[in-house]
């Protein structure tokens, strides 16, 4: 009797873990069936279309796509080198007392809303932008646009690659340094060793923080400018694949507008879960 | 001398690392710094209890968003909790099954999908079949936010709990469905409830995925099937309109949810620490 009550805990939990696989599925699900209009009318034309037009009824991603790249790699850029530097101060240099409180403050980073981001960027940080625009003799010299947005991606994901980097050495067994230090090394090539050991993982924490830039919403909504052009400029407005679902979405007033919407986060999804599951294989490489 | 240049690099290297925690740190002491500068000027009693004044006229308040805001977190907990915590129950009592490692990875993929894509789908299943934007919708989208969050912490918690106790209550011939009711999962509660705070913290700030399911309502409404105001949609209304009093308005919002969010967090802190000293042997 009590194997068969085993069972039907086993079962009975289980239904619930199901859902979890059904959630995920029906994402999946539903973002293809409510884009099938999309699908339907422009297919793979649907990626490669650089004009936006919905007056028209003429839809391409182009713009967004580029927009969420560039901004995701130049937050990339910016946040790496930070986010290392915390990882390895952490771990490997902080006076213990320290740590604790350090970690916990870089994490507060992360509790903070993505609207008060947004806020604060619209009210403090695209002023200094603009000043530092108008210094450069940039034009135009709006302060909403690239550099804006990608400075506060930088700010919104650099906790996310540190705690995960600081995971990854925290791993590394210290014969590593200690064999290191026995061979004559200073302190920053010991480090270079630890790193040496868990790049794999480090890659993966770095993926972890592009794939958290590709997906923000709200902060870069309100400070890209929402323009889509495709430049390389820093200074112009540009638009994001989420920013534009977040903006459009109510207003668009046909079905193929919103199947064209729909797809956008299809992408998104697809984009995201990709490089989630690769940067996660590679972080469990190195922990687990 | 190649020894003064390795020494050389190695303390200019050391010195990067501290810079890097500084500029960190510097953003965050700013944002707060103006969150709370801002906001605490914006505060005032009306700000609680009055409504959303037209435009154009001085003064009102969020109240019905600071209600929506609590609604529609306490409609995701009603989701994400019961499913969250027995999926977690799940996973830790049969840890290595094909099944649970499916199951884990998919709340794992859950947890990096971007929480606008979550909003499309609670649209897709909850506004297009009635067409209409309502809580529920809302509390949906913030509910499946919230689900790999208390699945992990649940997983995580449970494994904590020593062994001995589950050994304990097996021993005396309890069936295992007893042993986690009764034993395991009261062990582990506190730390779980812990969780499940973060996780509302993190839910209550999410903007995007309300945009389209819960929408904005100028309005008072206890409704769940009608849409509903939050902080973060009037923030976000507020802080990209061209009027000064709204600015002003989205500021005192943002120092809310900012407070709301330390609060959760401080506490979450404090528990985790006594189960820490709780656990050590």
């Amino acid at each position: 009797m009590r194997r068969g009550d085993d069972r039907w805990f086993r079962i009975g939990t289980g239904a619930f873990a199901a859902l979890v696989l059904l959630v995920v599925a029906g994402i999946g699900f539903e973002l293809t069936r409510q884009s099938l209009l999309s699908i339907e009318k422009f297919g793979f034309g649907f990626w490669k279309g650089r004009v936006w037009d919905p007056v028209s009824g003429d839809f391409g991603a182009l713009p967004f796509i580029w927009g969420t790249l560039y901004s995701a790699i130049l937050a990339l850029l910016l946040s790496t080198p930070i986010a290392l530097g915390i990882a390895v101060f952490i771990s490997e240099l902080s006076p213990r007392a320290l740590r604790q409180p350090l970690a916990y403050l870089t994490e507060l980073l992360a509790a903070i809303p993505s609207i008060v981001y947004g806020l604060w960027g619209i009210f403090v940080l695209v002023p200094i932008i603009r000043k530092l625009e108008v210094m450069l003799g940039a034009k135009p010299a709006l302060g909403v646009g690239m550099l804006s947005a990608a400075v506060i991606l930088a700010i919104m994901v650099v906790p996310l690659t540190s705690s995960v980097a600081r995971e990854i050495l925290k791993n590394v067994p210290s014969t590593q340094r200690e064999a290191a230090y026995a061979l004559g090394a200073t302190r920053w090539e010991a480090i270079k060793v630890a790193i040496g050991f868990g790049r794999t993982g480090i890659i993966g924490a770095v993926m972890l923080g592009f794939g958290r830039a590709l997906g923000e919403t709200m902060a870069v909504t309100m400070v890209i400018g929402n323009n889509p052009q495709i430049t390389a400029s820093l200074f112009k407005p540009q638009y994001t694949m989420a920013a534009v679902i977040a903006n459009e979405f109510t207003e668009a007033a046909d079905e193929l507008y919103l199947h064209a919407l729909i797809e956008i986060g299809l992408l998104l999804f697809i984009i995201t879960i990709a490089i989630n599951l690769l940067s996660r294989l590679l972080v469990r490489k190195v922990t687990a | 001398m190649t020894s003064l240049r390795r020494r050389i690099v190695s303390r200019a290297a050391e010195i990067f690392c501290a810079f890097s925690v500084l500029v960190a740190l510097l953003p965050l002491a700013f944002i707060l710094f103006y969150v709370i500068k801002e906001g605490i000027g914006a505060m005032n009693l009306a700000f609680f209890t009055q409504m959303p004044k037209p435009v154009g006229e001085a003064g009102g308040g969020m109240a019905n968003a600071i209600v929506g805001t609590l609604i529609l977190i306490g409609l995701a907990a009603l989701f994400a909790v019961p499913v969250g915590v027995i999926c977690g129950i799940h996973l830790s009592e049969y840890p290595k099954s094909k099944f649970s490692t499916m199951a884990r990875f998919a709340a794992d993929v859950l947890n990096g999908v971007p929480s606008i894509v979550i909003g499309i789908f609670a649209y897709g299943i909850a506004v297009l079949p009635v067409k209409r934007f309502s809580a529920i919708a809302g509390g949906i989208a913030l509910g499946i936010l919230m689900l790999p969050i208390v699945i992990r912490t649940t997983e995580e918690l449970l494994r904590l709990v020593p062994a001995g106790l589950r050994e304990g209550a097996l021993a005396l011939g309890a069936s295992r469905s007893r042993a986690i009711f009764s034993v395991i999962l009261p062990a582990a509660l506190p730390g779980i409830l812990t969780g499940i705070l973060v996780a509302l913290a993190r839910v209550a700030g999410e903007t995007a995925p309300l945009l389209f399911t819960s929408f904005n309502n100028r309005f008072w409404t206890t409704n769940l099937g009608q849409p509903i105001a939050s902080l973060t949609v009037q923030v976000f209304t507020y802080a990209i309109s061209p009027y000064e009093d709204w600015h002003r308005q989205a500021w005192a919002g943002a120092f809310l949810l900012v407070m709301m969010i330390l609060a959760l967090s401080m506490i979450a802190r404090f528990a985790v620490r006594r189960l820490e000293r709780m656990n050590r042997p």
